[in-house]
């Protein structure tokens, strides 16, 4: 018996996919490279017949990328440097209670109203002490937009902080949703030295390990400040997201 | 050939706006400086390019299975993919989810694939308001022009302009600080980012093995736009697939550093669907428009299939000379520059677009700077060769035929040649049609009294004679 002739693909979903496999019917050439790690990188994968990567270029290239420290002391030294430049404000701190002090001076000084903060081991301490009024954002009040827009300051716990480029990584399970880093006006971060990691592609390690098989709906690296340059090529800081970013480094 | 007629016509003008040059050459001079400063800190750039080039090489050739996979870890986190094969079923995707979310008011932070399908247009069309909220794509939005430059959309307009055009929609008083012109932006935006019911954004990197969407901006822009209103519409090309975390790793340091000396761009963010049971805000809905439009064309043609790993950095436009001096309108398309030189004749076609291939020093510097190592200009010389292969010139041909005949005839050769120096005066003076265009920036020199082949052999007859 002759099998019916499957109908045409119709769906535009099926209409590119078929699109794409007859178009990579011919192999490209391996691009041309600087170095000789195409060949070392480079191995045919014998189920497509096209050559495959057995070495994941973030292995291959950490050595070429930016330095992130090999030393838990290197790697609080570059990662504070970095920031530095990148106009944020590292303070380092020796404990938890010591953090909340700071924070608490910071808030009296610059006279914040209301501050808003989300249910967290290294936040508790410092929300506890705060010389003003706390707006919670993490499920335990009613969340609303507009409250947390009129906040003068949110502060977050981190999933961790790369060394390498000077970035907190922020999630929306662990620290306070997708909109308290980004909508107060200052964003106030507070983490403990052993969450300094070296790469980028150390931090998000970590994080999939801890997200055990469902990564949280956000997950944001955040360098510096909010900046923009629209304007005749000039740095501004503070385009939408926060105008100051204060990193509390604690131990 | 409208096109190309349009792009003579506008590059004739802009070259000759020395104001314009010197402010584009006085707005990129911090790139460069902050580029090396910030490559410097790499401990091999060339060899990290290799590994970029090779993350990107290695999913567009597989896009076959990666994008599936991709596809399959987003929705499996909530997330809804739509398929769209050309610009009209993108548009009628994204109209169709506006309305069946009731959208009132909709914010938009930069998308360059939006632009692509000529998105904001549409939704006016059907009554949307929609605001840009990238600083650059606002000022652009109210002037009523495209972008610029695809990375740094207004860097063309000067801040008393910026002012003059706040002043004008959002009453402003004027202000000639970049910074105030900034807060004046930032203090109108806020309240809309909260009042909004869809945001939209544009997407820098699909991850295939977890399913994530990766979102590179300097503003916060694109992250309050996916954070607060109750649906986010995310679109994005096909050939943005990559295959895991560790490509990320390496991309997102580079993508900053080539684009615009940074170090990492301000927010990198990866999303992997709607809000999460547990996590307090974020969209109850998160929608994907899966975009083809022609890139299935370039996949197809393996000489020139790297140029689907572009990341749009915007680094070959701020090396070019040839942006520098006809600026980014000239060009007519959605991506300027000498990538967009590339694929443009792609999206478009061949034969109107072909004219930008030729549009190029083919000094190679694009190609120098590109974090991904695509052959930028050796792409342009592909173009030019395939334009000549489907609509030769008649004229060239006659041309080349001509010279085959005297240049395998040393004798017609030489004649040919004495002619041509005595009648160089001549031809200067006539300026016939054909070389009109040419001597219109240029000057023709002087001829030589004696041929150069009548030259080396007085040369070497005194050096025999030493
Ligand atoms: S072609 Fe290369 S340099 Fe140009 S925008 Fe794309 S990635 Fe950047």
């Amino acid at each position: 018996m002759i099998a019916p002739a499957s109908p045409p693909p119709t769906s535009a979903r099926d209409t590119i996919l078929a699109r794409i496999r007859e178009a990579l019917r011919v192999p490209a050439p391996v691009p041309h490279l600087k170095s000789h790690s195409a060949e070392q990188a480079v191995v045919p994968a014998a189920a497509s017949g096209l050559p495959a990567l057995t070495v994941l270029p973030a292995e291959v290239a950490k050595p070429w990328l930016p330095d992130g420290g090999d030393t838990p002391a290197e790697r609080v030294r570059i990662f504070t440097e970095n920031i530095e430049k990148l106009r944020a404000v590292p303070c380092r701190v020796p404990d938890l209670p010591a953090a909340a002090e700071a924070i608490g001076a910071l808030v009296r000084e610059r006279g914040w109203q209301r501050v808003a903060g989300h249910a967290h081991p290294l936040l508790e301490p410092v929300l506890a002490n705060l010389p003003c009024s706390v707006q919670r954002v993490d499920g335990s009040a009613e969340f609303d937009k507009n409250a947390l827009e009129a906040c003068d300051a949110g502060i977050t716990a981190c999933e961790a902080a790369v060394a390498q480029t000077g970035s907190l990584l922020v999630s929306s399970r662990t620290c306070g949703g997708r909109g308290l880093s980004i909508l107060p006006h200052v964003h106030i971060a507070v983490l403990t030295v052993d969450q300094v990691v070296a790469t980028v592609g150390d931090a998000l390690h970590l994080t999939r390990e801890r997200a055990a098989g469902r990564m949280p709906s956000m997950l944001s690296f955040i360098t510096g400040p909010s900046r923009t340059g629209d304007i005749e090529r000039i740095l501004v800081l503070g385009a939408h997201g926060p105008k100051e970013l204060f990193v509390f480094l604690v131990g | 050939m409208l096109a190309k007629k349009q792009f003579l016509a506008d590059a004739a003008v802009r070259t000759r706006d020395t104001g314009h040059r010197a402010f584009v050459r006085k707005a990129l001079g911090g790139y460069y400086t902050n580029r090396d400063l910030q490559k410097a800190r790499y401990r091999d750039w060339e060899h990290a390019r290799d590994a970029a080039s090779l993350a990107k090489w290695s999913a567009v050739n597989r896009l076959d299975e990666l994008l599936p996979r991709f596809v399959a870890n987003f929705e499996a986190n909530g997330g809804q993919v739509h398929w769209a094969r050309d610009a009209e079923e993108a548009r009628t995707i994204i109209l169709g989810l506006l309305r069946a979310a009731k959208a009132k008011a909709i914010i938009k932070s930069k998308c360059m694939t939006s632009e692509e399908i000529h998105l904001n247009a549409a939704m006016e069309n059907d009554g949307y308001g929609v605001v840009e909220s990238d600083l650059g794509e606002f000022i652009q939005q109210l002037r009523g022009e495209p972008p610029y430059h695809f990375v740094f959309p207004c860097m063309h307009v000067r801040r008393d302009e910026i002012s003059d055009l706040f002043g004008k929609h959002l009453g402003s008083a004027p202000t000639d600080s970049p910074e105030e012109l900034t807060m004046i932006a930032r203090r109108h935006m806020r309240r809309l980012y909260v009042d909004a019911d869809v945001g939209i954004t544009g997407a820098n990197f699909l991850v295939a093995e977890t399913g994530q969407i990766s979102i590179t901006e300097n503003e916060g822009n694109a992250r309050l736009t996916a954070a607060l209103p109750r649906v986010h519409i995310s679109i994005s090309g096909i050939e943005k697939v990559i295959e895991n975390l560790d490509d990320l790793s390496v991309l997102l340091p580079m993508l900053a550093t080539a684009g615009a000396g940074q170090p990492m761009t301000c927010y990198n963010t990866l999303y992997s669907g709607p809000r999460q049971p547990g996590e307090c805000d974020g969209p109850e809905e998160m929608h994907l428009v899966l975009l083809d439009n022609q890139r299935t064309a370039i996949l197809a043609d393996p000489e020139q299939r790297d140029s689907l790993h572009c990341i749009r950095c915007g680094a070959c436009l701020n090396v070019c000379p040839i942006f520098k001096n006809v600026g980014g309108f000239t060009y007519g398309t959605t991506y300027q520059g000498p990538i967009g030189s590339v694929i443009t004749p792609h999206l478009r076609g061949l034969a109107d677009w072909n004219h930008l291939s030729g549009a190029s020093s083919l000094c190679g510097a694009c190609t120098d700077a590109c974090p991904v190592r695509i052959d930028i200009h050796h792409h342009l010389l592909h173009n030019r060769r395939n334009a000549a292969r489907t609509a030769p010139s008649r004229l060239e041909r006659l041309g080349h035929r001509l010279f085959v005949v005297a240049a395998t005839r040393p004798w017609l050769f030489a004649t040919g040649g004495a002619m041509f120096r005595r009648s160089l005066g001549v031809l200067k003076a006539l300026r016939p049609p054909l070389l009109k265009d040419w001597l219109a920036s240029r000057d023709l020199p002087a001829a030589p009294a004696h041929s150069f082949r009548a030259q080396w052999s007085a040369r070497s007859r005194g050096r025999h004679s030493n």
